[in-house]
């Protein structure tokens, strides 16, 4: 059962309910950004609960703290591309990449008896880093303002007797309500007959 | 029918949902004729509003005709009425209603105890928002079941189009309370951020109700385009300096009254550090909104002025500075607009040229293509500023 029908408890009798979904707003770019946003959360956790470990499997030893603070990073990156601001997110993950990228080949030497998970997770981060370019291109061509957005509306006056004999038109036939009224004059609040009233004219 | 449906961020959907019916002798149901997408639209569709559901549907600028009328709204209602449906749901009988509060009505929020929790009383119930204001399902589909409708209803007369009448729903009302909270005088300067719909809305207001100066701010030529149209001088905030040119334009004495036409949503950019902050505080939930016109207009705002909100707010708001607004004596007036205060008088408006809010509209489609105008608004594509759809 959907959400969306699920949500009809929180609803009453006589409400519409979905029966058929139609095509979505979000397009394929900000799916793919939701899922490494996703993917971001998770390595970020495991980075920063089994530091150890991670090093431990690609021969990175001594090179936990790092590690820990890589992992804040992709938990950092992982807010923004969740947002709707996924550009900035997907484009923090990519920087992000590339420092993973510089650490994973200090693990690629012939010494290294993790070589081989080193290679592999090599090859996961260069996957992972075409998916995040993937995503940043259609973010940024699906959500910009395409050439022509700049249009000129200077013919939109919307007062039909022309701006400026439209000025104070409403005047003539409305008055401020009491309760809205925010201006006044000190002429206005003294007792009637007073000086000061006077020569406030 | 279809409606457009609410199942997350980012995420609309024209889907086919079950036909409204009437639950109360109060109620009516309308066939959509017209409906828009409103500004604040995008704040449920960014997710900022607490207590949305999936399957929820959007849309609270409708007009259509009634189709079904229950029985104890047939004194003031029949079928076969044009009408256009206030954003806001207003019993008309409780002390706010009969103050002309209708955006706080006591009795139409059907989950008032959730808005009682929320806000500390409840609020009017409102058209295809969130729960906290009952939760009614919208405008944005080919039915609409209207609760209270022998209230919430503004007749309409026959023989103007759709386009003219449609934004006494909300924008044109908002626009002119937006004014007439500024207690315009004649010779006052009226700033107005932000020419978004509402704020296009707002210059013509203040300059029906007779300001002399209208500034608007914005940062797209196309928004700013449509404000000089109406005789506002404009402000480009991304290449020029709000406060510098507020105070040239006002011989140093900033502007008499300051319109919020932006609300929750400010622009973000380099060139205004606190709009970083408060988005990246946004994301982290540690703010509602980012204020940033807020403390502009609190800064530029002429002494013992008057400042107006109208662009929504939904929570917490950081770094507000109240010394700055206590000592120059400002006073605040803000509210949801109460829509039918000035419906019947707007109407006259319009009948009587002397407004014609169809000025705005700059895209119409019909309502299977809600979804990409939902995100070509958002983006403000193809200088998008006001959707109109048809089912």
């Amino acid at each position: 059962m959907s959400l969306a029908n699920l949500s009809g408890i929180a609803r009453s009798k006589g409400d519409p309910r979905v029966q058929h979904k139609g095509p979505s707003s979000l397009t394929s770019a900000d799916r793919l950004a939701r899922a490494l946003g996703w993917f971001s959360i998770g390595l970020g956790v495991a980075e920063l609960v089994a530091p150890g470990r991670i090093a431990r499997t690609l021969g990175l030893e001594g090179r936990e703290g790092l590690i820990r603070a890589y992992g804040a990073r992709e938990l950092a990156s992982a807010i923004p591309t969740l947002s709707i601001d996924k550009q900035a997110g997907l484009a923090a993950r990519i920087a992000g990449d590339a420092l993973d990228l510089g650490t994973l080949s200090t693990a690629l030497h012939r010494d290294n008896p993790k070589l081989n998970n080193a290679l592999i997770a090599t090859a996961l981060v260069v996957g992972v880093t075409l998916l995040d370019i993937t995503a940043y291109a259609g973010v940024k061509g699906a959500h910009r303002r395409t050439r022509g957005s700049n249009r000129d509306y200077s013919d939109r006056v919307g007062l039909p007797r022309g701006a400026q004999e439209s000025r104070g038109l409403a005047r003539e036939d409305f008055e401020i309500p009491a309760d809205y009224k925010a201006e006044g004059r000190l002429a206005d609040a003294l007792p009637a007959g007073s000086s000061e009233t006077n020569s406030e004219g | 029918m279809k409606a457009l449906v609410w199942h997350g961020k980012e995420d609309i959907r024209c889907d086919r949902v079950s036909d409204p019916e009437i639950e109360h002798p109060r109620d009516a149901i309308i066939k959509v004729t017209s409906c828009a997408i409103c500004g604040s639209d995008l704040h449920l569709f960014h997710n900022l509003v607490p207590a949305m559901l999936p399957g929820d549907i959007m849309g609270h600028e409708t007009m259509g005709e009634v189709v079904e009328v229950g029985s104890e709204a047939k004194g003031k209602l029949k079928k076969g009425d044009r009408v256009v449906i206030p954003f806001t749901i207003q019993c008309g009988e409780c002390d706010q209603c009969r103050r002309g509060n209708f955006s706080v009505c006591q009795r139409t929020n059907r989950k008032g105890e959730l808005g009682d929790k929320a806000f500390g009383h409840r609020t009017a119930g409102l058209f295809g928002y969130t729960h906290l204001t009952g939760g009614y399902p919208g405008g944005q589909a080919e039915y609409l079941r209207v609760p209270f409708s022998d209230t919430t209803h503004v007749k309409v007369p026959d023989g103007i189009e759709d386009e003219k009448l449609l934004f006494l729903s909300d924008i044109l009302p908002t626009g002119w309370q937006a004014a007439v909270q500024t207690d315009i005088q004649p010779g006052d300067t009226v700033a107005i951020w932000g020419c978004g719909p509402v704020g296009q809305m707002a210059i013509r207001s203040a300059i029906l109700l007779g300001a002399e100066q209208v500034i608007a701010i914005d940062c797209l030529p196309e928004r700013l385009s449509m404000a000089a149209a109406a005789g506002a001088i404009t402000v480009n905030f991304e290449t020029e300096s709000v406060v510098e040119r507020l105070n040239e334009l006002t011989g140093g004495e900033g502007p008499h009254k300051c319109i919020d036409a932006v609300g929750t949503e400010s622009h973000v950019s380099f060139g205004q550090p606190d709009t970083l902050l408060d988005r990246a505080k946004q994301m982290l939930m540690q703010e509602n909104d980012r204020p940033h016109v807020l403390r502009e207009m609190i800064y530029v705002c002429r002494p013992a002025g008057v400042i107006s909100i109208i662009g929504v707010y939904l929570g917490l708001v950081d770094k507000i500075p109240m010394g700055q607004a206590m000592n120059k004596g400002l006073t605040f007036r803000m509210a949801q607009a109460h829509v039918p205060r000035w419906t019947d008088d707007l109407l006259r408006r319009i009948e009587d040229n002397q407004i014609d809010p169809s000025f705005v509209i700059t895209h119409k489609a019909d309502l299977s293509q809600g979804p990409e105008m939902y995100a070509k608004f958002r983006d403000k594509a193809d200088g998008c500023i006001k959707v109109m759809l048809q089912p």
